[in-house]
């Protein structure tokens, strides 16, 4: 479904800041593959979801959705086959459109914009529904304005609108890190449930080992831009923690695990 | 004293009603710019200072191709699309070249100037007497002529049914633009690009759009005041983009006071025009008051700065450091006179 070979991305070449994000990266997901990405500060982890949304062009390699080669899409043409939720709940969505009016703009993603009506009566039913099965109560607020809307309802949206057209691949980009516990382990279900549904292709980028471990069939680690560790299957469910850590620091040479918010959502 | 009561004495309420339907018109026709405005300023978030030179140009466009025996509808139209070439340009050196916008609406604007001056044959100033061309609607049957001006502050009453007519039609279009799927994806282009971008929007095309359809429509209010005023000026568009910026603003504070929270978007734009109205009856009484009129522009940028102003010191009264220790000092004197 997505292959990603020989992967490079440096940002501010040639100067101070320079900063080797992707050290030939790759990656070959299987059709229906739910794969969760973990890794250190500066990683490379959302560098990568990003190269393959293509908000930039890389500087070296191929990337394949499908048989489709898209390392020459600018974003908005690679956004046909692909659906995106980003850490910030403020991102996906327009604040000062109604629920309803996101939802149709993600509906007509990869189609050409006409001049028919932005939001069709027959929509308006089918959204109730797919609203309904989320149980946040937003079926009955779908004229509100989506700025009015908590950032798990936000991100519930984004979600929603990112599965709306079925994408051939799915970016969860750390898309519950801004949520209190509660409202994150919500979203990561309903994520589960969505993409178990639609038997989604699925990238998750997380900071929570448990969260890695527990969710998806296969798990990558990334370390200095490039993917350390790759794990599936039975293998996967086996894992724990501890073995996760220890992984690390073997492939990193001694290095420790030295983030925090990985640490401590051990 | 005396000096101030004999100013107050010389001021005549019967010349100010006499102004008020001049300032209607013109406050009408300058709303339609201001929708122009709005386009860019509110729906597009971005600061577009290419129209002091495009309403000049739709003014220059209008006189040269009437003297030119154009018929006006057609004047009219060519220049609505002069305006839309302008705001092309400006799309295109900020979005394929990179440059920020304010930038890019300046560079575009001092472009126009010149540009202006060729299309009017190197006048600074060329006449449209309604007397030459006739007027298509008057309620003077006798001078009416389908291929005259649409308007003259001859018959300022006319004038204003014909601009009111011509902003309730703008309106509906917009509204309905705005409501379609292309409309939708330039508003989201606006308000998130980020998202417009990741659900497959190209956001430069639709920058561009929307760049074009501004300028178009304040080139055609240009059109429209030239015909209004009776001539084309080089000069006409300067300080344009403040007096629309005027409208948008005061029609949004004062809408968003009366509507609160059903303030939908027809009324938004009903009260750009209703701001454009407001703004020159304000502009009127400034006049009567027997201000310079060479300052006019002093207490436009004055008006402008109070209407801003406004939601933020609202806001900011609402919630402010000051408030809260008041609040508490309050709460603590009540406290004592309980336990007293």
């Amino acid at each position: 479904m997505l292959e990603i070979k020989d992967v490079f991305k440096t940002f501010n070449k040639g100067t101070v800041n320079e900063k080797v994000a992707l050290n030939g990266v790759d990656l070959k997901l299987n059709d229906g593959d739910f794969c969760t990405i973990i890794g250190g500060n500066g990683a490379g982890k959302s560098t990568m979801l990003n190269a393959i949304a293509g908000v930039w062009p890389v500087d070296r390699g191929v990337i394949f959705l499908g048989d489709k080669d898209v390392t020459g899409l600018p974003e908005h043409k690679r956004a046909l086959y692909l659906g995106r939720v980003f850490q910030d709940p403020m991102m996906g969505t327009v604040a000062d459109m109604e629920i309803i009016e996101n939802l149709a703009i993600a509906a007509r993603r990869g189609k050409k914009r006409s001049l028919r009506w932005g939001v069709t009566k027959a929509e308006r039913e089918k959204y109730r529904e797919m609203l309904a099965q989320f149980d946040l109560g937003l079926e009955n607020r779908m004229t509100s304005k989506v700025g009015l809307l908590s950032g798990g309802q936000r991100q519930a949206i984004t979600l929603l609108m990112a599965t709306i057209k079925k994408p051939q691949l799915l970016l969860l980009d750390e898309h519950t890190a801004a949520l209190d516990p509660k409202t994150a382990a919500k979203v990561l279900e309903l994520s589960d449930k969505i993409i178990a549904e639609n038997k989604l292709t699925a990238l998750m980028v997380t900071h929570n080992m448990h969260d890695a471990i527990a969710h998806g069939n296969r798990l990558i680690m990334m370390n200095n831009g490039k993917i350390i560790f790759d794990i599936q299957g039975e293998e996967k469910k086996k894992l724990k923690t501890s073995d996760l850590l220890e992984k690390f620091s073997v492939a990193s040479g001694g290095q420790e695990l030295d983030n925090d918010r990985m640490l401590l959502s051990k | 004293m005396d000096g101030f009561l004999d100013y107050f004495g010389s001021l005549d309420p019967s010349l100010f009603v006499a102004a008020l339907p001049g300032n209607i018109a013109q406050g009408i026709l300058w709303g339609i710019m201001a929708l122009g405005v709005y386009i860019t300023f509110r729906i597009l978030n971005f600061a577009d200072l290419t129209v002091d030179g495009s309403f000049a140009t739709g003014g220059a466009v209008t006189a040269v191709m009437l003297m030119n025996g154009s018929p006006i509808w057609i004047a009219m139209l060519v220049a609505f699309l002069a305006g839309i070439t302008a705001g092309l340009v400006t799309g295109l050196l900020h979005t394929f070249l990179g440059i920020p916008d304010i930038l890019s609406g300046i560079l575009s604007q001092i472009a126009l100037y010149p540009i202006n001056l060729h299309i009017m044959n190197k006048f600074s100033n060329l006449p449209i007497k309604v007397d030459n061309y006739g007027m298509v609607f008057t309620s003077n049957s006798e001078k009416m002529n389908i291929c005259g001006l649409i308007m003259s502050m001859r018959d300022v009453y006319t004038a204003i049914i014909v601009a009111a007519v011509i902003a309730v039609i703008i309106m509906a279009i917009m509204y309905w633009y705005f409501g379609t799927e292309q409309g939708s994806a330039i508003r989201a282009t606006g308000a998130n690009p980020k998202m417009a971008s990741a659900q497959g929007i190209n956001i430069s095309i639709d920058k561009i759009v929307a760049l074009a359809l501004s300028n178009g429509l304040v080139a055609f209010s240009g059109s429209l005041l030239a015909q209004y005023q009776g001539f084309a000026d080089v000069n006409m568009g300067r300080g344009s983009i403040v007096i629309g910026l005027a409208a948008v603003i005061i029609g949004q504070v004062i809408g968003e006071a009366i509507f609160r929270k059903n303030f939908n978007f027809i009324l938004r734009l009903l009260f750009v025009v209703v701001g454009g109205i407001i703004y020159y009856l304000v502009m009127g009484i400034v006049l009567w008051l027997k201000m310079p009129p060479e300052d006019l522009k002093l207490f436009t940028a004055i008006i402008v700065a109070v209407f801003l102003a406004i939601p933020y010191l609202r806001g900011k009264s609402k919630n402010s450091f000051k408030r809260v220790v008041k609040m508490n000092r309050k709460s603590a004197k009540l406290e004592v006179e309980k336990n007293a």
